[in-house]
C-alpha cells in the first residue's frame, strides 16, 4: 500500500513538471536569444544570487514586452548552482547546447567554465568577477570582466584610502589588513595588494576567513589588538560580509576605516548589522535605487503587470540594480554584433564578438535612461574590461550614498595582468592572439 | 598576557553559543536515538519567523508565536515523520532528519524569503572594556541568558514530572513504554524543548549574523562539540562548547599565524578526534556494552 502511494505521488510530480517544463520549451523557441541563467535562489549566498538573476530577468522581460532587441525576443531557463562549484558546471553542461554567453556569478564558476567556454566557444562573462587576468583578451579571448576586474578595483581602493589619509605619501606607514574569505575568490587579490604595499610602503597583512565565516571574533581581536590595523579591506561574500561590521563595532574599530569589496556593498550585507554598519565604505560599479528612468519602466510595466520575478521591496537594490547593469552590458553586445551580421539570433562567436567591440558611451547611457547609473565602457581586442571608473559608497544608516569615485591604477595593473596571462598562456599552451 | 586572556574570554563566550546549539542536539538523541541533522535548520526557522512576527507584533508576542510554530513543527515531525518510523534503525531515523532539514529550510525560506533580515531585540552589542581587555555586552548578556536556560533545563529535567517521565524514556525506551509513559508524547515535549532552544540559539546568531540562510550553518559548530562531550549529554554540550569557542580562538590567534591562518573550522574538529583516542564515547557519552 506504503508503495503504492509513493509511485503515485511521484507519478503525479513527474506529470506536473512535465506540463509546467513544456511552458519553458515554448519560451526557448528558436527565434529568441537564449540564456543559460546560472543563478543561486538557495544556499548560503541566496541573497545575492536571487537578487541578481532577478534584476538580469526583470530587464529582460521589460525588453520581451517591448518587442525583444531589435525584434529578437529574449528566452532563458533558471539553473540551480547554489554558489557550488559542482553544480555550476553541470547547468552549464546542461545548458551550453541552446546558450552562447554565461554569467557564472562566482568566481569559483568562472575558473572552472574558462577552458570549457574557450573550447566550446561560449562567452564567460564574469563582471567585476573571476580571474583578474582574463581582463587580457589576447589570452582570454572568451572571457570578459567588464567593466572592471578585481586588481583594479583593488588599486582604486588603495587610492581611495591615501585619499582618505591625506594623499598617496600618507600611505606610508599605514597597515591595512586584508580580511578575506579563504576561497579563491578571496585569495584573488592578494599578489596586487602585496606588490602594491610595496610600491606605496604600506604594511599589508591577510586575514582568512575559512568558510562559511560566521565567527570571526578570533580575525578581528587580532586585527584590532595586535596588528592595529588602521584600514580594513572586508573581502567576503554573503554573511561573512555582515560578521565583520558586528565585530568592528564589537571592539570599536571605527566602520568609516572598514573598506568592501563590492560583494560586500549590499542592503543585504549590512541591513542585518544594523547601527553597527553605519558609516562602512564598498566599492561598487554601478548605481542603485528606483530613480532611473530605466528603473521606472520596469516597476511600471514589469511589476506594474505582476510579472517581476522578485520581491517588489528588493528592487531597487544593490544586487538587483546589478542583474539590470549586466542585462545592458549585455544586451549593448547584442546590438553591436546586430550592426555587424545582421539581425538575428547570435552564435557564440558573433556574441563574443559584440562584447569585444562594446563602445557604451555617456550620450547612450543617457539615451538608456540610466545616466548617474554606469560609466561608459570601451572593450578592444586586448582589453576586455573596457571601464575605467571604480565607484565608492558610504552607509548612512538607511541607504547607500555616494562617496567618490577612483580610476583604478592602468599603469601600475595592466602590466601585471600581462605578466600573469602570459604565464597561464605559457602553462595552458595557448598562443596569445595579436590584437595589433 | 592581557590579549591572551582576552582571546580566552571571547572564546569562552563564543563556545556557550556553540553549546546551545549542540544542546538541542543532546536533548533529542538522548530521548529518541535521532541526530537531529535539522538542529540549524530549526534555528533558522525560528529565526524566519520571529523577525517575520516582529513586522506585526510586539516582540513578546512575536516570541510566544514563534515558539507556537516551533512546537506545531515538534509535534508534526513526531507524529508525521517519525511515527512510521518507530523501531527502525538509527540510519533511518538520521535519513529522515536529513530530509526535515531540507524541508524546514525550504518552507521558512518560501514563507519569508532569502534576503538578509536584521534581527534587532534591543541587546546592545557595544565593547564592555575592563582594564585592558575587551569584551562584547552582547556576549556577555547571553552567556546569562544561556546560563538561565540550562539552569531552567535541570529544574525541569529533575523536579517536574514530565521532565522525569522524559528522563526515563532517555534511560529505556521499553521500560518508560512498560510504566505507561506515552512514547511518542515524550518525543513531541523534547521536540519542543529542542525547539525552544533552537529559538534561543537563532535570536543569538541572528542578531549577530543577521536572519538568512547561513544561519542553519551553525549547526556545523556544534558537530566538534558534540563529538567530544558525547552526543547524549547536556553538561558534555556544555562544557565541550566552552572547550571548543575557547580552543579554537587560541589556536587562530596564536598557531594560525605560523600556518597560514584560518584554522579554526578544522581545529575543533581536530581537538575532537584526538579525544576520541582516549574517550570514545566523548567527556560524558554514555558507554555502550554489547553483548556478543
Amino acid at each position: 500500500m506504503g508503495r503504492k502511494w509513493i509511485f503515485t505521488l511521484f507519478a503525479l510530480v513527474l506529470a506536473c513538471s512535465l506540463i509546467l517544463a513544456s511552458g519553458q520549451v515554448q519560451a526557448a523557441d528558436e527565434k529568441a536569444q537564449f540564456f543559460g541563467l546560472l543563478i543561486y535562489r538557495t544556499g548560503p549566498f541566496a541573497a545575492g544570487g536571487s537578487g541578481m538573476g532577478s534584476g538580469w530577468e526583470d530587464f529582460m522581460e521589460l525588453r520581451n514586452m517591448q518587442g525583444g532587441v531589435n525584434g529578437i525576443k529574449y528566452a532563458w531557463e533558471e539553473c540551480e548552482t547554489a554558489y557550488n562549484t559542482a553544480r555550476g558546471v553541470e547547468c552549464y553542461e546542461r545548458l551550453k547546447d541552446k546558450a552562447v554567453l554565461f554569467h557564472p556569478w562566482s568566481t569559483g564558476i568562472t575558473y572552472a567554465l574558462i577552458p570549457r567556454g574557450t573550447k566550446e566557444e561560449k562567452v564567460i562573462f564574469s563582471s567585476g568577477y573571476g580571474r583578474a587576468d582574463a581582463s587580457d583578451g589576447s589570452v582570454f579571448p572568451w572571457v570578459f570582466t567588464t567593466p572592471t576586474n578585481y586588481w583594479s578595483q583593488n588599486s582604486a581602493k588603495i587610492k581611495f584610502i591615501g585619499e582618505k589619509m591625506g594623499g598617496m605619501d600618507k600611505l606610508k606607514g599605514l597597515k591595512i589588513a586584508n580580511l578575506h574569505i579563504d576561497v579563491p575568490y578571496g585569495q584573488e587579490t592578494k599578489p596586487m595588494l602585496d606588490a602594491l604595499a610595496e610600491k606605496f610602503g604600506f604594511t599589508i597583512q591577510h586575514f582568512p576567513v575559512p568558510w562559511p565565516g560566521i565567527d570571526q571574533k578570533a580575525q578581528w581581536m587580532d586585527i584590532v589588538r595586535r596588528f592595529k590595523a588602521d584600514w580594513v579591506i572586508n573581502r567576503n561574500w554573503g554573511v561573512s560580509c555582515t560578521v565583520p561590521l558586528k565585530e568592528a563595532a564589537r571592539l570599536g574599530f571605527p566602520r568609516e576605516r572598514v573598506l568592501g569589496v563590492w560583494w560586500c556593498g549590499s542592503e543585504e550585507d549590512v541591513l542585518p548589522a544594523g547601527p553597527a554598519a553605519k558609516g562602512y565604505y564598498s566599492a561598487n560599479f554601478h548605481g542603485s535605487g528606483k530613480d532611473f528612468p530605466l528603473v521606472k519602466e520596469i516597476i511600471d510595466k514589469v511589476y506594474g503587470t505582476m510579472k517581476g520575478h522578485m520581491a517588489f521591496t528588493r528592487v531597487g537594490s544593490v544586487y538587483w540594480s546589478r542583474g539590470i547593469y549586466i542585462g545592458v552590458v549585455t544586451e549593448e553586445a547584442i546590438l553591436t554584433a546586430h550592426k555587424k551580421f545582421g539581425v538575428k539570433v547570435l552564435t557564440g562567436e558573433e556574441i563574443r564578438w559584440g562584447m569585444e567591440n562594446l563602445n557604451i558611451t555617456a550620450e547612450r547611457i543617457k539615451e538608456l535612461g540610466l545616466e548617474g547609473f554606469m560609466s561608459p565602457i570601451k572593450t578592444s581586442c586586448e582589453n576586455h574590461e573596457g571601464g575605467n571608473i571604480v565607484l565608492f559608497q558610504q552607509w548612512d544608516g538607511e541607504k547607500w550614498v555616494p562617496a567618490g569615485t577612483q580610476t583604478p591604477m592602468n599603469d601600475f595593473v595592466w602590466p601585471l595582468i600581462k605578466e600573469s596571462a602570459a604565464k597561464y598562456a605559457k602553462e595552458q599552451g595557448i598562443t596569445p592572439k595579436d590584437c595589433k | 598576557m592581557n590579549f591572551f586572556f582576552e582571546v580566552l574570554i571571547t572564546g569562552l563566550l563564543v563556545g556557550i553559543m556553540y553549546s546551545l546549539v549542540a544542546l538541542g542536539f543532546a536533548l533529542i538523541y538522548k530521548a529518541s536515538d535521532v541526530f537531529n541533522f535539522a538542529q540549524g535548520d530549526m534555528s533558522l526557522l525560528a529565526g524566519l519567523a520571529l523577525v517575520g512576527f516582529l513586522t506585526i507584533m510586539p516582540l513578546w508576542l512575536a516570541l510566544v508565536c514563534t515558539i507556537a510554530v516551533m512546537t506545531l513543527l515538534a509535534y508534526a515531525t513526531v507524529f508525521i515523520i517519525f511515527r512510521p518510523l518507530v523501531a527502525r534503525p538509527p540510519l533511518i531515523l538520521f535519513m529522515a532528519a536529513i530530509g526535515l532539514a531540507f524541508l524546514v529550510q525550504g518552507i521558512g525560506q518560501s514563507i519569508w524569503g532569502t534576503d538578509a533580515k536584521g534581527l534587532n531585540i534591543g541587546i546592545p552589542d557595544n565593547p564592555i572594556i575592563l582594564g585592558e581587555l575587551f569584551l562584547s555586552s552582547f556576549d556577555l548578556i547571553f552567556g546569562v541568558v544561556a546560563a538561565a536556560l540550562v539552569g531552567g533545563l535541570v529544574l525541569f529535567f529533575q523536579k517536574t514530572r514530565t521532565g522525569r517521565a522524559l528522563r526515563a524514556v532517555a534511560d529505556d525506551h521499553e521500560a518508560a513504554l512498560s510504566v505507561g509513559i506515552p512514547l511518542l508524547n515524550a518525543w513531541a515535549v523534547t521536540w519542543v524543548i529542542a525547539g525552544i532552544v533552537a529559538t534561543v540559539a537563532g535570536i543569538a546568531w541572528g542578531s549577530r549574523l543577521g536572519v538568512q540562510f547561513s544561519l542553519s550553518l551553525i549547526a556545523l559548530k556544534a558537530l566538534p562539540v558534540l563529538i567530544l562531550g558525547g552526543i547524549d549529554s547536556i553538561p558534555g554540550a556544555i562544557l565541550a562548547g566552552l572547550v571548543v569557542g575557547a580552543g579554537e580562538n587560541l589556536a587562530e590567534v596564536f598557531i594560525g599565524p605560523y600556518v597560514g591562518g584560518g584554522i579554526q573550522t578544522f581545529f575543533p574538529y581536530l581537538m575532537a578526534l584526538l579525544f576520541l583516542w582516549f574517550r570514545p564515547y566523548g567527556m560524558f557519552g554514555k558507554e555502550i556494552i554489547d553483548r556478543v
